[in-house]
């Protein structure tokens, strides 16, 4: 069985956000990037799942240009077996499913993070899927491998499901899939250099959507405070004041 | 032409958050001069099909293909596919929640439509269509244009008010000639959560942070929740130390919530804790430590001790 993993390269999510020319782009200057955190979780579970057996290979991708390599390094470190970077910036959720189409044929089960945590888009897991045909599961809280097929644990609104379903499957996951994220151990980031980095060439596709600005919230009022002794007073507040209650 | 929106029951009913999507389509029909259908799989009732027409819809699809209660993400996603043709839909809108989200990216695809997930409010513009979502989980928004010929729109929840008018709707039964060999969804075992104000649904929040010093302590917590009728959540530390179950975590890498109040108690209110409830409406800080970021989001604050206030609040609900 092989295992692919989808990788987002994010801001780190303690990034202060900020946008230039105009609010029409983000600014990433000084900005740290990560591996998107439930591609992170993920990562881990695919590695939990080639511990216990079954599992020949794990290789993971991105759609990015060269400055995303450090994060494929990352995923290498903590110890997927190979990676493919599709060279070509990533435009749109649909823009980044068909490049990834082209590369993740080839496997048994694709791992894709719920969303990625800079614009939210919920979106790529479930394009690529439809893409090359694949079933797939979203809000995967767990996943093992049960012979040809796969045990996985969704949540559904209101409640939580136990399912079998067959392959080649697309799991997009969220928080539960793994406990903690692994950090990669000195070994593994030595190990991490000589492991294979593919760089693929784009295919021709066009994106279906485009960013035309971004907006910060509005500034909040002060936070109205309440002595600590007279806490009763607050429920009063949100009754007549902010009549919320 | 029409838009269609996709209705979820919940055992044969719908919940506000249907009503709200309705009436969401209702309003982009105007703009549009089209005309809604909304689409429910499953065994709903027609006097519960009908409820939707009070909300703006013209005609309800009703597909009742027992198959489909697995949810099947590729079986349902076609089926729904095929009724947006079937209804020349120039936008199709689901929730954005676990369904919606597992949903729209594939309708799209199978459409050739452009998505924008979590938007918070009507399109901006129409031609071209224009329409704002959160990004950066909640720290900032963005205008999105999609340039295809036909929109897939999930809906944030409590971002669109409810909008009743008079209408009636035709019911439809609709036959999605779905194949066996598209269901690969076998579910073995489903719980539901019962007896609980569900997280996504509630008005108020109820939450707890570190501060809460033990998961043995949150029986002050859920009887407030208990007294408001309230959601149960928390930070992450605290689904972390496993004092809570993971499903009440809100913050960046858990529930994006956005109910009317929230509470957070003995919450310091870190950067990704605050892009997961930053969109309720009123936030109320319970937080020893007057420097607690928390207090910058908040609206209503208390610098004290979570368990001498705690108590008070509960007298004071219970009073009222």
């Amino acid at each position: 069985m092989k295992i692919l993993v989808l990788i987002s390269n994010v801001p780190d999510t303690t990034t202060k956000v900020r946008f230039t020319g105009d609010n029409t782009s983000f600014d990433d200057a000084g900005v740290q990037w990560i591996i998107n955190p439930w591609d992170e979780l993920a990562l881990t579970r695919a590695m939990e799942l080639k511990e216990a057996g079954g599992v020949d290979k794990i290789t993971v991708a991105n759609v990015g240009e060269k400055t995303t390599e450090p994060t494929l390094r990352k995923a290498l470190a903590v110890g997927a077996d190979d990676a493919i970077r599709v060279d070509v910036p990533a435009r749109d959720a649909y823009f980044v499913a068909r490049q990834l189409a082209e590369v993740a044929k080839d496997y048994d089960l694709i791992l894709a993070g719920i969303e990625a945590s800079d614009y939210n888009g919920n979106a790529v897991g479930g394009m690529l899927a439809e893409m090359l045909d694949f079933n797939s599961v979203s809000a995967v809280s767990g996943i093992s491998i049960d012979g040809d097929k796969f045990t996985v644990n969704r949540e559904i609104d209101g409640g939580s499901q136990l399912l079998s379903i067959t392959g080649p499957l697309v799991a997009i996951v969220q928080k539960g899939i793994a406990k903690e994220p692994r950090i990669p151990a000195m070994r593994g980031i030595m190990m991490a250099r000589k492991k294979p980095l593919n760089v693929v060439a784009a295919v021709d596709a066009h994106e279906k959507t485009s960013y035309v600005n971004y907006e910060l919230p509005a500034p909040k009022a002060a936070c109205k405070m309440v002595d600590e002794e007279n806490a009763k007073e607050l429920i009063t507040l949100l009754h007549e004041e902010a009549k919320v209650l | 032409m029409s838009i269609l929106v996709y209705t979820e029951n919940w055992d044969g009913k719908f919940k506000k958050l249907s009503f709200e999507l309705v009436s969401y389509a209702a309003a982009i029909a105007k703009e549009m001069d089209s005309s809604v259908t909304a689409l429910s799989v499953g065994e709903v009732a027609d006097d519960e099909l009908n409820k939707l027409a009070n909300y703006g819809a013209s005609k309800v699809l009703k597909l009742e293909d027992n198959r489909f209660g697995s949810l099947d993400n590729k079986a349902l996603s076609k089926a729904i596919a095929a009724a947006a043709n079937k209804e020349g839909a120039k936008v199709v809108v689901f929730a954005h929640d676990n369904l919606g989200k597992a949903l729209a990216p594939r309708v799209s695809v199978k459409l050739d439509a452009g998505l924008v997930s979590g938007a918070t409010a009507l399109p901006s513009s129409f031609d071209p269509f224009v329409i704002k979502k959160k990004v950066f989980t909640g720290k900032a928004f963005a205008n999105v244009q999609i340039n295809a010929d036909i929109k897939v729109v999930t809906l944030s929840q409590n971002s669109f008010e409810l909008a009743e008018t008079a209408g009636t709707a035709t019911i439809e039964a609709f036959d999605a000639a779905a194949d066996d060999a598209d269901f690969n969804t076998v579910v073995n075992e489903t719980n539901k959560i019962t007896g609980k104000v569900l997280l996504n649904d509630a008005e108020i929040v109820v939450s707890g942070g570190r501060g809460m010093k033990s998961g043995d302590n949150w029986g002050g917590l859920e009887e407030l929740a208990d007294l408001l009728g309230a959601g149960m959540a928390c930070s992450r530390p605290v689904s972390d130390e496993g004092w809570r179950s993971h499903t009440e975590h809100v913050g960046q890498t858990g529930k994006i919530i956005a109910p009317n109040l929230y509470f957070a108690f003995g919450i310091s209110g870190a950067i990704q804790h605050l892009g997961g409830v930053s969109s309720s409406k009123v936030i109320v800080a319970i937080n020893k430590d007057p420097e607690a970021p928390i207090f910058e989001a908040a609206d209503y604050g208390i610098v004290g001790d979570v368990f001498k206030v705690l108590p008070q609040l509960i007298d004071a609900v219970k009073a009222m």
